[in-house]
């Protein structure tokens, strides 16, 4: 427990990618139970039972005063630390194999865990005590992504990481196969394909310059990009799930998909809100994301259907080595052959010269797509972001001139920097903040903003400084919303520094009136 | 103890305890900033305070000065003052006032524990005491400050390549945690930002072990690695700590508690080595020195006027102008 217990405070502490994975690489040197607790500890799946938060609150009331600690707790601000903290200490911890621990709790009665977990936790020492706390309230929110997890285990034992994903969601506690092939015992685990999900197929951004001078067109199809979120769907006579991105089953926060789909198959495809297949942006879908279930009211006023890429899987039939265009024709007669109406296919766009494509990109649906994909017509369904297979060609961005309100240091690389910008437009003589931008300058542009703010700076609110308005910097941003949570009524989604006009006085920037305007926002 | 207000000022006899503003007569507990401060006519402090504040400020920081020895008694007309070690950082001191039989304590930041660079906390009995509260919470029990000094020295060992750059307020922590390293055998020269270098200079003049020093000026880089460099904290995050190799930026601090603080400040390597009381230390202070009139400053003032009235003592929290929450030192 001392070492592991070590490794997620180091893993919090480090900013550095690569510093994780070294410490992570140490830690799974050995391949025993201890990691395999461990292992399903980062990728959250693993629970106790009885013991949650709730839990973990009562059993500390009866430690401490009530009082002393929501003074403590409003102080913190993070129940597992200020919990682990507040513990009455006890000056001869005893330490423990992760493994033994947590078998132990497991094997505690649940009349019996107001004495017994007490006693757990009394026995820890001050840093144990925090960990075994963040594993009973699950998420642990160190900054370490599954994807990490992985990356670290595949370099050490020199397999690729697309290896590890691909068989991933077949994998148990203890991970026994999968530590036997680590360590070149056995081969591969065989994994029951149609049963899981299967890592998708990932585009990448296109450099335009480079690119398009090498790909020849004919050689690609493209579709419309939207933006819903990406799933994957399962259908079987038995059964039919949904699954995000990363793999998290969501079905059950999406019903109307669920109890309606019939056929045989596995879809890639995109989530959106809106009725008649037309979708509504994506605000609308945000109300219909992060919830576990839906009422009927919300499935009346935000309806979702999937609109489908693509297939993997068809009655049994494993699609992923034909090409793109074989498996869109499986797609077709799957479609076909379901009856229901929460599905549509994305269309196909035929287009034979780059500048051809660059007219559907920008011009289509009054706003609705983000740009288009386009994909490579003999492709076969690969896991992950493999390069000159898919493309994703976003729209010119929205551009918006705004003044520097507000700058705060950055993180990582750029922590000394003020990097942070806040920028606003006019509100009659004042300045209302619109959005927040920490990326898309250059170095240079860099260099020359965190000097302006240091020489510049009127006033300091902790770590934000306040600075001189004069500074217009042109932000660029993929949209715009309506917002009852900032000051403005606006919320910009993924708004980046463009450049800075240094060309412009600052009387010439728009008031929010105008700005609400030109963005077509009530 | 009606004699004295919330802003730590007797008005019978003009008499100030730690004044923020200019005034006629200051009582300086000790040399922190937000203690000492520039342009009072008369100053009453331990010799070490008033040189200290002669370091910061200037030979002409104040128009008189009268050094005090602990437990010598000053009085001013009706009221006797004594001053008593508060270990807090050398030259630290809590003020007795005493006045027809009552007797008030002010402790000024103090802290319990053992400290070699300093006098080590005496416990006073008395009427009414005003404490400080800066780790006023339950949440605050300070491990010893040994082990926490042993995870720098071990992150040195292994990261070889590496400088560590240990943030540490300029006055008193800097050199209790070069103190710390040389109590636990590590001899080598540690190197300190430049605002150190006077106080430093003046601590080893006073005969307390920190060991060798040297000023950091532009070597090579790679001069700086395995190193211990000691800056203040606000270097930290500055366009200088970025002139060393690989640094591993720590902080020794009571703040260092709470593990999302130190990561928010992008601190890798915390260590718990603090000056102030923890909440136990406070309690036992409290309860120790037998006053019945708790009056709490600086800090978590909350928890514990709760604490104290659950233990029918009269208590109230001071807010002293100009003094905040976690800026103090």
């Amino acid at each position: 427990m001392k070492k592991f217990s070590s490794l997620l405070l180091n893993l919090i502490l480090t900013p550095s990618r690569n510093t994780k994975i070294k410490l992570l690489q140490d830690y799974f040197k050995i391949l025993d139970i201890n990691r395999a607790y461990a292992l399903a500890i980062l990728s959250d799946q693993f629970s106790f039972q009885f013991i949650k938060a709730s839990k973990l609150r009562e059993l500390v009331y009866e430690q401490v005063d009530q009082h002393l600690f929501d003074y403590s707790y409003d102080y913190v601000g993070d129940l597992a630390e200020t919990i682990s903290l507040i513990w009455p200490t006890n000056k001869e911890s005893k330490s423990q194999n992760l493994s033994t621990l947590i078998e132990n709790i497991k094997k505690i009665k649940k009349s019996e865990i107001n004495t017994e977990f007490s006693k757990v936790l009394s026995e820890l020492s001050n840093n144990e005590r925090w960990t075994l706390i963040k594993i009973c309230t699950g998420g642990l929110r160190i900054g370490v992504s599954e994807r990490l997890v992985k990356t670290a285990l595949a370099d050490l034992y020199n397999k690729s990481v697309n290896e590890i994903e691909e068989i991933w969601h077949g994998l148990e506690f203890p991970y026994e196969n999968l530590f036997q092939w680590l360590k070149n015992e056995i081969s591969k685990p065989k994994i029951d394909f149609k049963k899981l999900f299967h890592p998708m197929m990932l585009a990448n951004p296109i450099d335009e310059e480079k690119d398009f001078k090498r790909l020849d067109a004919n050689e690609f199809q493209a579709e419309y990009k939207w933006d819903g979120i990406r799933v994957q769907l399962m259908v079987s006579s038995n059964s039919v799930s949904l699954y995000s991105r990363t793999g998290d089953n969501i079905s059950s926060a999406f019903p109307e998909i669920i109890e309606t789909t019939k056929g045989d198959a596995v879809i890639d495809g995109e989530l959106l809100v809106g009725g008649n297949f037309k979708p509504s942006g994506f605000n609308d879908l945000q109300q219909r994301l992060n919830r576990k279930k839906a009422s009927k009211d919300l499935q009346k006023k935000f309806p979702v259907f999937i609109r489908a890429y693509d297939i993997l899987f068809y009655k049994g039939k494993d699609l992923r080595k034909l090409s793109l265009v074989k498996r869109r024709k499986y797609l077709e007669k799957f479609q076909k052959e379901n009856t229901t109406n929460q599905i549509d296919l994305s269309t196909i766009i035929n287009f034979s010269t780059w500048e051809e494509l660059t007219k559907y990109k920008n011009n289509f649906y009054d706003d609705l797509n983000e740009g288009v994909m386009f994909k490579l017509k003999n492709s076969e369904y690969l896991p992950g972001r493999k390069k000159g297979y898919w493309y994703k060609w976003k729209k010119n961005p929205k551009l918006v001139d705004a003044i520097l309100m507000y700058a705060q240091r950055g993180h990582g690389k750029r922590s000394s920097y003020y990097s942070d910008f806040t920028f606003g437009v006019w509100k009659e003589n004042e300045l209302v903040p619109i959005g927040k931008a920490y990326s898309g300058y250059t170095d240079k542009e860099l260099l020359v903003l965190d000097k302006f703010i240091r020489n510049n700076t009127t006033n300091k609110f902790g770590p934000v400084r306040e600075v001189k308005k004069e500074i217009i910097l042109e932000v660029a941003f993929d949209d715009v919303f309506p917002s009852t949570r900032h000051k403005s009524g606006v919320a910009m989604r993924f708004p980046r520094i463009h450049r800075i006009r240094w060309d412009k006085p600052i009387n010439e920037v728009l008031s929010i009136k105008e700005f609400k305007k030109e963005f077509k926002i009530d | 103890m009606d004699f004295i207000n919330h802003q730590l000022f007797i008005k019978d006899i003009n008499v100030h305890i730690d004044p923020i503003l200019p005034k006629k007569t200051a009582i300086i507990t000790h040399g922190h900033a937000d203690h000492a401060r520039f342009g009072h006519d008369h100053v009453i402090a331990t010799r070490q305070t008033i040189d200290i504040m002669k370091i910061r400020y200037g030979d002409k920081c104040a128009k008189k000065f009268t050094p005090l020895r602990y437990g010598q008694k000053y009085s001013i007309k009706n009221y006797d003052f004594t001053l008593y070690p508060a270990g807090h950082i050398l030259g630290s001191a809590q003020v007795l006032i005493e006045k027809n039989n009552h007797r008030l304590v002010i402790t000024g930041d103090y802290k319990v524990g053992k400290d070699e660079t300093c006098k080590n906390f005496k416990l006073i009995k008395c009427d009414t005491l005003i404490t400080e509260a800066t780790f006023g919470l339950p949440i605050f029990q300070h491990p010893d400050p040994k082990d926490e000094i042993q995870k720098l020295i071990r992150s040195v060992k292994i990261n070889k390549n590496n400088c560590h750059i240990v943030g540490a307020y300029a006055l008193g922590k800097a050199q209790r945690v070069m103190n710390l390293l040389r109590q636990q055998k590590y001899n080598e020269t540690i190197y300190i930002h430049g605002s150190l270098e006077k106080l430093c200079q003046y601590y080893s003049k006073e005969k307390i072990n920190i060991g060798k020093f040297e000023k950091v000026s532009s070597k090579d880089k790679s001069f700086y690695e395995g190193k211990i460099i000691i800056a203040p904290p606000s270097a930290l995050k500055d366009r200088w700590s970025r002139r060393f190799p690989n640094p591993i930026i720590c902080m020794a601090s009571g703040w260092m508690t709470v593990k999302q603080r130190a990561k928010q400040q992008g601190i890798e390597l915390p260590l718990v080595i603090s000056d102030h009381s923890d909440w136990n230390e406070l309690l036992d202070t409290i309860k120790k020195s037998k006053a019945k009139n708790i009056l709490i400053t600086h800090g978590q003032e909350d928890a514990l006027v709760y604490y104290c009235k659950k233990q029918n003592l009269v208590s109230k929290p001071l807010s002293i102008q100009g003094r905040s929450d976690e800026e103090i030192e």
